[in-house]
């Protein structure tokens, strides 16, 4: 399962991605470290990416003797007893004190190596006694393990997360270790950029940024621009609401990232790229930056020793954090010291990017995926997920639903797949009225739709999603319970599209502001009949007369919830 | 030079390479409500008035900001064209304070032609009545943000043609207006010549000769082009 460094008896593998740390993760770590310490040496202590089940972090995983155990909910204060837990010292000495039949199995098994049979203890352990009742501190830890193989962990594919959680995202070496680089090198000593293209062409790859725009086809398009300079830019804006997929990747594996840009690089000709990253994301520039040190000073980049063919250098930038910027004509706008402001298209990027210049404009989960393909073969990787929705996907699950966090999983799965196997269904709510029940799951954020609960057999596939008015996006679902109104849902997406409008042009600038009044008037039931007539002309309008994406996209709220939830919107309309 | 054959509205257009949609579209002799618009200045598809339906195109294009070529069918007034236009119209209207009874710009004033052009004569969305600031510590122009659109075409002609750029864009959506400078009072802007180019290109009454009462603001919105054109064709450069 997971191999140990060399050495080493046993590791724990704390989460500080944001997540985590948001829930005390780093004083965790720490206290971790602090505890580790008088172990001599036998047990390592690594902060690592996100582990995937964000809603009980903090999480710990215990690689011991026997497989992996994974605990959550975890305080700092627990870290003497984790520590004592999985130092094998004390491992072996509760072994032979014989305080458990069970010490000796597999802890990844779902049996319990750690703690006396529970029926024993667990009515006799007092919180907090953990000083003077070890037994108790130990049964502690053992209701907060949670189950590896339960369907969250189980159905997951991770492809693009596969080392996020595993290696400590500060280590070259560990990357290494695991075979970042590989592919960047290969490409550089066996494929010619037509030969990459062609692979990443065929794999049938789309944009996980939001549209799901073939990649190939966009790379093809940069690479046979006119002889001069290019450009690689990686969208690392992540302005969605709720989404943290690109986080997880830029804070858990930055190393793979780096591989997948510098391959596009190649692929496309550039010889500069730029990562740009909002500012609401320091741990992740912070990576970032260190990541691209590190290869830099063994020259993987700023013109790989060797690789005479191959000049390429890479910059993070830093964006103030306003949604728009996600765009790309804004992104690119903004890098060049403007602005964040989008334009129209065409010409799009590929033709005229950054200071004129055609210019590669691809999405974190895109370019984190390529070195997956190349590994993999583009067969192999075609044959994961549907024909015209290849390959595995991360979605950020979280609302009203029992295990929130991240989730890869081949494209196609079933939206009940995500939600009630994975996700757990839906949390009860005690108290609120008619909550608890599952009524919509809402994807693609801010610009996407809802999908109606008896709709959750539906594939989640580009396709599939649009034709039920919803999104793909970059990966957000919510899911929404019975004890949320329809209207008041596509409220709070409508005020999200009023403050980061970008004011340039008047559907979006005005006629949001517009929308949202509107909406106040169902939500709070003054409505008049009429009032549902001018908000659907009105969605009309914005969706087809905004100059970019964020005001196109905002009334998809809307009319999605008007198109399943019509009857909510009716009563909102205020009676004679 | 090449040549371009398209058709607008059914009637077929030739036009030099290179063209903006918008320019085959007045060469067919058509009028095309335009706000954020003016020849000499870089165009930004901002006001959405212009925009046109093309065959094969699944999106509406802004005719000022795109360029035409061989064989494109546009349709510049289909009857979905013309309720969005004035619904942008309305949505202006009620975003900005615009009593035109009080504006210096009153009858001379491209909001209100194009109004009348849509066949605007009230707004189906309720008025804002934002509160908006008026600054005049400039000695011979002010500027009145109540009646700004946003169209940044003073933004444009100070940065383009007279170089000073002085004006910009702040904040966002709703929110957003244009500043001189750092945020400055226009007055203290040491960078503004005084060269009077914003004011001239100014679509209503927000930018405006100080000394001019309701009514008699008269911009020369052709100079941008002619200043435009007189650099990029050198007609100073002695020989
Ligand atoms: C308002 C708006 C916000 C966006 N935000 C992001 C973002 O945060 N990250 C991202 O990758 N793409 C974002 N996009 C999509 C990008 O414009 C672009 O399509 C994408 O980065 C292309 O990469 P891909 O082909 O790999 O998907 C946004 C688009 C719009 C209209
Ligand atoms: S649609 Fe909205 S965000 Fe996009 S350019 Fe227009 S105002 Fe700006
Ligand atoms: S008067 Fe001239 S220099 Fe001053 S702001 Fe207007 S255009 Fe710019
Ligand atoms: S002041 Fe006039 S020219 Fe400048 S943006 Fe406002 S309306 Fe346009
Ligand atoms: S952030 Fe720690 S598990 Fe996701
Ligand atoms: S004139 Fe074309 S968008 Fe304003």
């Amino acid at each position: 399962m997971i191999a140990l460094p060399p050495g080493s008896a046993s590791q724990l593998r704390c989460c500080h991605a944001s997540g985590c740390r948001s829930a005390g993760g780093e004083a965790l770590l720490q206290a971790l470290q602090e505890a580790a310490r008088d172990t001599g040496g036998t047990l390592t202590v690594k902060g690592v990416g996100c582990l995937r089940l964000c809603g009980r972090g903090p999480l710990v995983a215990w690689d011991g003797p026997g497989g992996t155990a994974l605990f959550g909910d975890l305080r700092p204060a627990q870290a003497g007893d984790l520590v004592r837990l999985a130092s094998p010292g004390d491992h072996e000495e509760r072994r032979r004190d014989g305080q458990g039949s069970q010490a000796g199995s597999q802890p990844a098994r779902g049996s319990d190596p750690i703690v006396p049979s529970t029926d024993q203890d667990t009515g006799s352990a007092a919180p907090g006694g953990a000083e003077a009742q070890p037994e108790a501190a130990m049964a502690a830890l053992a209701s907060q393990r949670l189950d590896l193989e339960q369907p969250f962990f189980a159905l997951q594919r991770p492809l693009v997360l596969e080392h996020c959680g595993l290696i400590d995202p500060d280590s070259l070496d560990e990357a290494l270790e695991r075979g970042a680089y590989a592919q960047l090198q290969r490409c550089l000593r066996e494929l010619s950029p037509e030969q990459v293209r062609a692979e990443i062409r065929l794999s049938g790859l789309r944009g996980r940024g939001g549209a799901g725009y073939p990649t190939g086809l966009k790379w093809d398009t940069v690479a046979l621009q006119p002889e001069g300079p290019r450009y690689v830019v990686c969208n690392a804006d992540e302005g969605d609401p709720g989404a943290f997929m690109n986080r997880s990747v830029l804070e858990g594996d930055p190393h793979r990232l780096l591989e997948g840009i510098a391959i596009a690089a190649y692929a496309v000709g550039a010889e500069r790229g730029y990562i740009y990253v909002r500012a609401e994301y320091p741990l992740a520039i912070a990576r970032m930056r260190r990541a691209l040190a590190q290869a830099r000073q063994r020259g993987l980049f700023g013109g790989a020793p060797g690789t005479a063919s191959f000049q390429f250098d890479l910059e993070v930038r830093v964006g103030a954090g306003a949604y728009v910027c996600g765009e790309e004509t804004a992104l690119l706008a903004s890098i060049q010291g403007r602005r964040g402001c989008p334009r129209p298209r065409p010409p799009f990027p590929a033709q005229s990017g950054l200071w004129g210049a055609p210019t590669l404009i691809n999405n974190v989960e895109t370019l984190a995926t390529v070195p997956v393909i190349l590994r993999m073969g583009s067969e192999a990787y075609a044959a994961i997920g549907t024909p015209t929705s290849p390959g595995t996907k991360v979605f950020a699950l979280s609302g009203a639903v029992r295990h929130t966090g991240l989730v890869e999983v081949p494209l196609g799965t079933a939206l009940r797949t995500i939600v009630e196997t994975i996700g757990g269904g839906s949390l009860e709510q005690p108290g609120v009225p008619g909550g608890g029940a599952l009524k919509a799951v809402q994807t693609g954020g801010p610009s996407g739709g809802c999908i109606p609960a008896d709709h959750l057999d539906t594939p989640v596939d580009y396709e599939s999603l649009r034709a039920l008015g919803a999104m793909m996006g970059s990966g957000g679902m919510v899911v929404v319970d019975t004890g949320t109104p329809m209207p008041l849902l596509a409220r709070h997406f409508m005020a999200f599209s009023v403050s980061e409008s970008c004011g340039k042009c008047v559907p979006c600038r005005a006629g949001t502001v517009q929308l949202a009044a509107l909406l106040d008037r169902f939500v709070e039931h003054r409505a008049e009949p009429a009032d549902l007539q001018r908000l659907e002309q009105l969605c009309a309008m914005v969706r087809d007369t905004s100059l970019c994406g964020l005001g196109q996209a905002a009334p998809s709220p809307v009319l999605s919830t008007l198109r399943w939830f019509r009857a909510e919107y009716e009563s909102g309309i205020a009676g004679p | 030079m090449s040549v371009i054959t398209l058709s607008i509205d059914g009637q077929p257009v030739a036009v030099p390479a290179g063209s903006s949609l918008l320019q085959a579209v007045r060469a067919a002799g058509i009028r095309l409500p335009t706000l954020c618009h003016l020849d000499g200045l870089s165009p930004v598809g901002a006001c959405r008035l212009c925009l046109v339906q093309v065959e094969g195109v699944s999106r509406l294009l802004p005719a000022c900001a795109s360029e035409a070529s061989e064989g494109l069918q546009v349709q510049t007034d289909t009857p979905e064209l013309r309720e969005y236009r004035r619904m942008a119209v309305e949505l202006f209207f009620a975003e900005g304070n615009h009593e035109c009874a009080y504006c210096v710009a009153n009858g001379d004033c491209e909001l209100q032609d194009v109004a009348v052009t849509v066949g605007m004569d009230h707004s189906r969305f309720p008025y804002r009545w934002p509160n908006r600031s008026v600054d005049a510590s400039h000695p011979l122009f002010s500027l009145d943000h109540n009646r700004c659109i946003l169209c940044t075409r003073c933004v444009r002609v100070c940065d383009e043609i007279e170089a000073a750029h002085v004006w910009d864009v702040a904040e966002r959506g709703a929110h957003c207006r244009i500043i001189a400078g750092l945020d400055q009072p226009w007055g203290e802007v040491d960078a503004c010549t005084h060269c009077g180019k914003c004011v001239d290109v100014c679509p209503t009454g927000a930018l405006f000769h100080k000394a001019d009462g309701t009514a008699e603001k008269h911009p020369d919105r052709e100079r941008a082009q002619h200043l435009r054109r007189a650099r990029d064709q050198h007609e100073w450069q002695h020989r």
